[in-house]
């Protein structure tokens, strides 16, 4: 059980997908302009990525034991068609979530931090359940992202910030600060 | 961009290195931009695998652009690069297995890296084969410029060394954090703050030029 919540921990901000392996770039950059829409993208995020270890597992077991090199080309294959599925089902199912959710679904699919997962929990070789731990680790990391970014950029519209600096350079300055916070929490692996 | 009047060929080459540079003016992968440059050599290897896959992809993206429909386009797209990529990792594995373990998960991710299903997209399925093939070289040059501009900021001052050779000499300290990811981030910050001051300040000054006695916006850089 403490392995579980150790892959839980290291994923979501040791190893925090966005600030420490630049995986979720896109939407890193592109959605986080305010704190609502960073909060549903992030919650989408761990939905797909969830969604997204059971795929893994179930192709990595049943599926590629013997064509390894077509990883690649399934794990995007199938992952992309299976969200499509879901967001077909979401929207006949419930159509709150499906609006709360739904334009992020399609925008998730092929993001690096999806196919990511998928290939990091390949090589480490988790079964199921580490799997699933990973992947909502993952996400919460990405939201904990997300969300942070958010808050600072709604600030920063109120900040007198000079004319060359309103685009992405200062953004990538302050994700910069902020992977450099998060390195502070690489004193964990030492405690476990 | 419309089909009625054509640039000249040249221009695809050129406009992937500074006009159009994928990482710097259109922010695409910056996936890779960051998390592989922290040396020159993984910048130089990143650069050639992409090349590879964009070379490829576009080449046959751009012949088989009347057959494939248009509802499954990217869908074939996606194939078509994830075919690239696999070649490509199965390539850099068997050639350099120490660059290879390196960048990672990096090579596979070229997959879901929005500079190449970019210029699939934006390009290489509305234009004829040779220009998708120049359009595609271009960018790979331009993205090569920007991966090797990161990787070596960041190897120079966060190990004092370039491709391995020490140049900042033994007493150098070296800058840590920048081979560290926040190192990528803030290399890449200031590169894009650079960028945008002096694409500013050129078109201040074309403006002041142009407008004499008009309010001076030189100074607002």
């Amino acid at each position: 059980m403490g392995d579980l919540v150790w892959i839980l921990v290291s994923a979501a901000v040791v190893n925090n997908f966005t600030l420490a392996l630049f995986l979720g770039l896109c939407p890193f950059l592109g959605v986080s302009g305010k704190v609502e829409t960073a909060v549903r993208m992030g919650i989408a995020n761990i939905f797909v990525m969830v969604l997204t270890a059971l795929a893994v597992w179930v192709l990595n077991t049943f599926v590629l034991t013997a064509a390894p090199f077509l990883r690649i080309i399934a794990f995007i294959i199938v992952i992309a068609s299976l969200v499509q599925i879901v967001e077909m089902a979401i929207k006949k199912l419930s159509p709150a979530l499906f609006r709360a959710l739904g334009i992020f679904l399609p925008l998730i699919t092929t993001n690096c931090a999806i196919l990511g997962l998928a290939i990091f929990s390949t090589n480490r070789g988790y079964g199921l359940v580490e799997g699933l731990f990973f992947a909502v680790g993952a996400g919460i990391g990405l939201t904990i992202a997300l969300v942070l970014m958010a808050s600072i950029r709604e600030n920063l519209e109120l900040a007198d910030v000079p004319d060359f600096a309103q685009n992405m350079g200062l953004v990538l300055i302050l994700a910069g600060a902020l992977s450099l916070a998060f390195m502070g929490f690489a004193g964990l692996f030492s405690a476990a | 961009m419309s089909p009625a009047k054509k640039p000249p060929p040249s221009q695809e080459l050129i406009k992937g290195i500074w006009r159009e540079n994928p990482v710097l003016v259109q922010l695409l992968g910056l996936c890779p931009a960051l998390a592989v440059t922290n040396s020159v050599a993984n910048s130089l290897a990143m650069s050639g695998a992409v090349l590879f896959v964009l070379l490829g992809s576009s080449l046959l993206v751009s012949s088989i652009k009347r057959i494939v429909p248009t509802d499954v386009r990217i869908s074939t797209y996606i194939l078509i690069i994830a075919t690239f990529v696999t070649i490509a990792d199965m390539i850099l594995e068997a050639s350099v297995p120490a660059v290879h373990k390196e960048l990672g998960a990096f090579v596979a991710l070229i997959v879901v890296n929005c500079i190449i299903l970019g210029r699939q997209e934006a390009f290489a399925s509305k234009n004829s084969v040779g220009r998708s093939l120049l359009d595609a070289v271009g960018m790979s040059i331009g993205f090569t410029l920007t991966m090797v501009l990161m990787g070596t900021v960041r190897e120079v001052l966060g190990n004092g060394t370039f491709l391995g050779y020490s140049v900042l000499g033994p007493n150098y300290e070296p800058w840590v954090i920048m081979i560290l990811p926040p190192g990528g981030f803030l290399t890449l910050g200031v590169i894009l703050l650079v960028f945008s001051w002096v694409k500013r300040r050129s078109a201040a000054r074309d403006k002041v030029a142009s407008s004499i006695g008009g309010p001076a916006v030189q100074e607002a850089a």
